[in-house]
C-alpha cells in the first residue's frame, strides 16, 4: 500500500514540473488582496514611494572621495535610467559575471564615487534601487539571455528546480506546480520578480528580491545564500529571464 | 525630516467634501520588540497627528503602538475657503514635523 502511494506521488511530481505557459503567467499583484492592490495602485498610499522619494534625494547627493553624485554622471534619471532595471541582472565584463541592480549601484559607488559600498538591505541602497527601478515602471522585463549570460541563467534554473532544505522542496514545486493554491494563509504566487524592491507588509519596509529569496529558502529550512552571493544573483537572473516581457511594477506592494 | 506624501485637491468648490491622504515615513517601533542582544528596543512612535485649515483644527488623531510603520492617515473635510492646510506629526521624542499645502476654493 505504502509503495503504491509513493508511486502515485512520484507520478504526480513527474507529471507536473512543467514551465508556466506565457499566457498563464501572473504577477504577484494578481494574487494579492484588493486592499494590497489598492495600496500599490495609489502612489500617495503606496509606502514604497517613500523609498523612491528618498532615492531621488540620494541620486543628487555628492558623496565619496570623488565628491560626485549619481546625477553628475548620469544626469536626469528619468531618461538615463529608463529601462535599465528591466534588463538587470546584466553581464559585467570586469567580473565575467552578472551583476544585479544593487550590485551595479554599489559598483558605481566604489569605482566611480570612491565611496564605501552600501550595506545590503540598508535603507539607502533600497531607496536608490527603488528610485532607479521606478524609472522602468510599466516597461517589459528585457533581460538578455545571450551567449554571455546564458550559462548563468542555466545555473539559476538548476537552483530553481533543485530540491533543497529539510523539507526537500524545490522552488519549482511551489511556484510552477502549485501556484494559486494556499500555503497556510498565503496564496502561492508564481514568483515573478516584477516589483522589486517591494514594500512587503509583513516586513513593514522595502526589501530586495534577495531578501525575498532568503525568506523562501528559510521557509523550506535550507541555508539561505549570503547577500550578493553568485548563486543568489544567478537565481535572480533566472527569475527575470522567466518573467521576460512582463511589466515592472516597482515599487510593488506584497503581503 | 521624514519623507511625507500628501494628496489633496489643489482646487475645490465651496462646500465640497474633499478627501485628504497622508503618508509619513516612520518605523513606529512598538517598544515591545527585543533587539539582537535581548534588550527591549525603545518605543519610538508618532503619537499625535493634527490638521488645521486656516488655523482651525479640522482633524486630530492619537496614535498608539501596534499601528504599522509608515502610518497612512486619510480623512475628509469640507472646502470652506482658500488658504493653508497644515499637517503636523509629533513623535515620542517631542519632535514635530510640519507640512503646509495650499488649496484654492472657488
Ligand atoms: C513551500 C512553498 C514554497 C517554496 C518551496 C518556495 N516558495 Fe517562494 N513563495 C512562497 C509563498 C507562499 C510566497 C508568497 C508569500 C506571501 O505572500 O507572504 C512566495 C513568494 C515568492 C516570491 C515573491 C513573488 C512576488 O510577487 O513578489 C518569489 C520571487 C519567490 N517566492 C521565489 C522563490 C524561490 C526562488 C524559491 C526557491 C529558492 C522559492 N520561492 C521557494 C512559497 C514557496
Ligand atoms: C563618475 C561617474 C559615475 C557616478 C558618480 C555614478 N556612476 Fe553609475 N555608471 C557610470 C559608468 C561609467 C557606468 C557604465 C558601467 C561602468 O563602467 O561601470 C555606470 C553604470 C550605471 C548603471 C547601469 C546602467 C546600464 O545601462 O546598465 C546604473 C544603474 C548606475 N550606474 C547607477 C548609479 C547610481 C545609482 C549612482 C550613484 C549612487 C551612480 N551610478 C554613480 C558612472 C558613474
Amino acid at each position: 500500500m505504502r509503495a503504491l502511494v509513493l508511486a502515485a506521488v512520484a507520478a504526480a511530481v513527474a507529471a507536473a514540473a512543467a514551465e508556466i505557459a506565457p499566457q498563464d503567467r501572473h504577477s504577484g499583484y494578481d494574487f494579492a488582496g484588493p486592499d494590497t492592490r489598492a495600496m500599490q495602485d495609489d502612489d500617495t498610499a503606496n509606502p514604497g514611494m517613500l523609498g523612491v522619494l528618498q532615492g531621488e534625494t540620494l541620486w543628487a547627493a555628492k558623496t565619496g572621495a570623488a565628491g560626485r553624485s549619481c546625477a553628475d554622471c548620469h544626469g536626469d534619471a528619468r531618461t538615463s535610467m529608463k529601462g535599465v532595471a528591466a534588463r538587470y541582472p546584466a553581464f559585467e565584463p570586469a567580473l565575467a559575471r552578472p551583476l544585479d541592480l544593487e550590485g551595479r549601484i554599489n559598483r558605481c559607488r566604489s569605482e566611480h564615487q570612491g565611496a564605501e559600498p552600501l550595506a545590503w538591505e540598508s535603507a539607502d541602497l533600497l531607496a536608490l534601487t527603488a528610485f532607479v527601478a521606478y524609472q522602468s515602471r510599466g516597461l517589459p522585463i528585457m533581460v538578455r539571455a545571450d551567449a554571455e549570460l546564458r550559462p548563468f541563467v542555466d545555473l539559476g534554473s538548476a537552483l530553481f528546480h533543485r530540491r533543497q532544505g529539510q523539507l526537500n522542496l524545490s522552488c519549482s514545486q511551489c511556484h510552477d506546480d502549485n501556484w494559486g493554491k494556499r500555503l497556510a494563509g498565503a496564496v502561492i504566487p508564481q514568483a515573478h520578480p516584477t516589483g522589486y524592491p517591494v514594500y512587503r507588509l509583513e516586513w513593514q519596509s522595502l526589501g530586495s528580491l534577495q531578501r525575498r529569496l532568503r525568506n523562501c529558502m528559510i521557509g523550506v529550512r535550507a541555508e539561505p545564500y549570503d547577500y550578493s552571493a553568485p548563486e543568489a544573483v544567478d537565481l535572480e537572473l533566472y527569475l527575470m529571464a522567466r518573467a521576460r516581457g512582463m511589466p515592472l511594477e516597482t515599487p510593488a506592494v506584497r503581503p | 525630516m521624514a519623507r511625507v506624501l500628501i494628496n489633496l485637491p489643489a482646487r475645490a468648490k465651496r462646500g465640497e467634501l474633499i478627501e485628504i491622504k497622508t503618508l509619513i515615513a516612520h518605523p513606529m517601533e512598538t517598544g515591545y520588540r527585543l533587539g539582537p542582544t535581548g534588550g527591549a528596543i525603545p518605543r519610538d512612535i508618532i503619537n499625535r497627528f493634527t490638521c488645521t485649515y486656516n488655523g482651525e483644527e479640522v482633524f486630530r488623531a492619537e496614535l498608539f503602538p501596534a499601528i504599522a510603520a509608515n502610518p497612512f492617515i486619510t480623512f475628509f473635510t469640507v472646502a470652506t475657503e482658500s488658504g493653508e492646510i497644515v499637517f503636523s506629526w509629533t513623535d515620542d521624542h517631542g519632535n514635530t514635523q510640519t507640512e503646509v499645502r495650499q488649496i484654492t476654493v472657488e
